[in-house]
């Protein structure tokens, strides 16, 4: 049943945005605190799971899998609704100072990415992988 | 023409999938003919998309771009924070945690270093312009973080509602220009593995820009970029009004 998956997915989630929530209350601020990543460990461990005790069949997944493949479209919708008006609006100073946040991040990803040892690329996609993109 | 448009309003956001759907196929017909293939579609697509947001933007005057037009609302839903956030959370499947325990080390890292960067940089900016009281740095700077920490931080330690506005804006060029410019940037830093996605979400810190920046680079970084993001926000919400406002009073006030 795709819905099982849709609805795994979901739960996954909401449980992820309570305990952001949570932990921003925890630590007195008025934002979410990772839940997306908490949501996303929860996925992982949990289907991780249930796969091996052969509870996520391939119809399951399938819901997952839908919504992980319109990422790319909601993706475009979500750049498409940016306040990009306002961004070009707020003059030189405003555009000077996330720039050159950007710039000198930027350039720190080399140093910190070399923490823990070097990491190997990721393979070249595959035909199908990019028939999806 | 009214009935058609009222057909597209009621039924919005099955109209956003068609207009995405076009421009995707545009964009992969752009990549193909006028890039060879060099430049992926979904990155032309989000490219396009933020011009028609900017369209839109200055059509109605209001904040939510190309959504604001209202045959496009339905856009609004598609690209808003519930989908989006669901859409990341799926791309998490299939992923492997060891890759993620591996650059843990990293993604904390990276996470403070993005955040003390952005406050630095906004702020020198700031003093630079003329701006050189010590809320009116930290608000700018919180601003270059992400575009909520500025306002939290602004309203928090009571900055002038013009101050307030810019740190939104330094906000919004840093999440616009991150979705842009993270495939044009990613050969130099080595953007092409899960440890250095994980290392650039913690820096970089903008969802919208990570998450737009990453899918027009190589989507399987996706889940390891959004990881780190999603702490940076409110970690720079809890730093921002504190230990960042209160060294700039100790350094300048």
């Amino acid at each position: 049943m795709v819905l099982y998956g849709v609805a795994a997915l979901a739960l996954c989630m909401l449980i992820g945005m309570l305990i952001g929530d949570g932990l921003g209350v925890l630590v007195g601020v008025d934002a979410n605190v990772g839940g997306v990543g908490f949501a996303m460990i929860l996925l992982v461990v949990a289907t991780d799971r249930l796969r091996k005790r052969g509870l996520f069949p391939k119809p399951t997944e399938q819901g997952v899998l839908f919504w992980s493949a319109l990422y790319i479209p909601i993706v475009i919708a979500m750049a498409s609704t940016q306040n990009v008006a306002e961004a070009i609006g707020g003059g030189p100073m405003a555009a000077i100072a996330g720039l050159g946040a950007l710039a000198a991040a930027a350039a720190l990803v080399p140093v910190i990415a070399r923490i823990g040892g070097q990491s190997e690329p990721l393979p070249p996609m595959t035909e199908a992988e990019k028939q999806e993109a | 023409m009214d009935i058609v448009a009222d057909v597209l309003e009621r039924n919005g956001l099955l109209f956003a999938f068609v207009v995405v759907g076009a421009l995707m196929l545009l964009s992969g017909w752009l990549s193909k003919t006028l890039t060879r293939g060099r430049l992926q579609g979904s990155a032309i697509a989000i490219m396009l998309g933020l011009v028609l947001a900017y369209i839109g933007g200055v059509q109605t005057g209001g904040e939510a771009g190309l959504a604001d037009v209202a045959i496009f609302s339905g856009l609004g839903l598609m690209g808003g924070a519930m989908l989006r956030d669901f859409a990341i959370v799926a791309t998490a499947y299939g992923v492997d945690l060891q890759e993620i325990k591996k650059a843990g080390a990293a993604g904390v890292v990276a996470l403070i270093a993005g955040i003390v960067v952005s406050f630095v940089v906004g702020a020198a900016v700031a003093a630079a312009f003329g701006y050189t009281d010590p809320e009116s740095m930290a608000t700018i700077g919180a601003g270059a973080a992400t575009y909520i920490v500025g306002p939290v931080t602004g309203t928090a330690i009571g900055a002038s509602s013009e101050v307030i506005a810019l740190s939104v804006a330094a906000g919004l060029i840093k999440a616009v220009v991150v979705m842009v410019c993270t495939p044009l940037i990613a050969p130099f830093i080595g953007l092409n593995n899960p440890k250095s996605a994980m290392a650039y979400g913690g820096l970089m810190g903008t969802t919208s820009g990570v998450a737009g920046g990453l899918a027009a680079t190589d989507k399987r970084l996706v889940p390891y970029g959004a990881m780190t993001a999603t702490f940076y926000t409110g970690l720079g919400c809890l730093l921002g009004p504190s230990v960042f406002y209160f060294a700039l009073v100790g350094l300048f006030g």
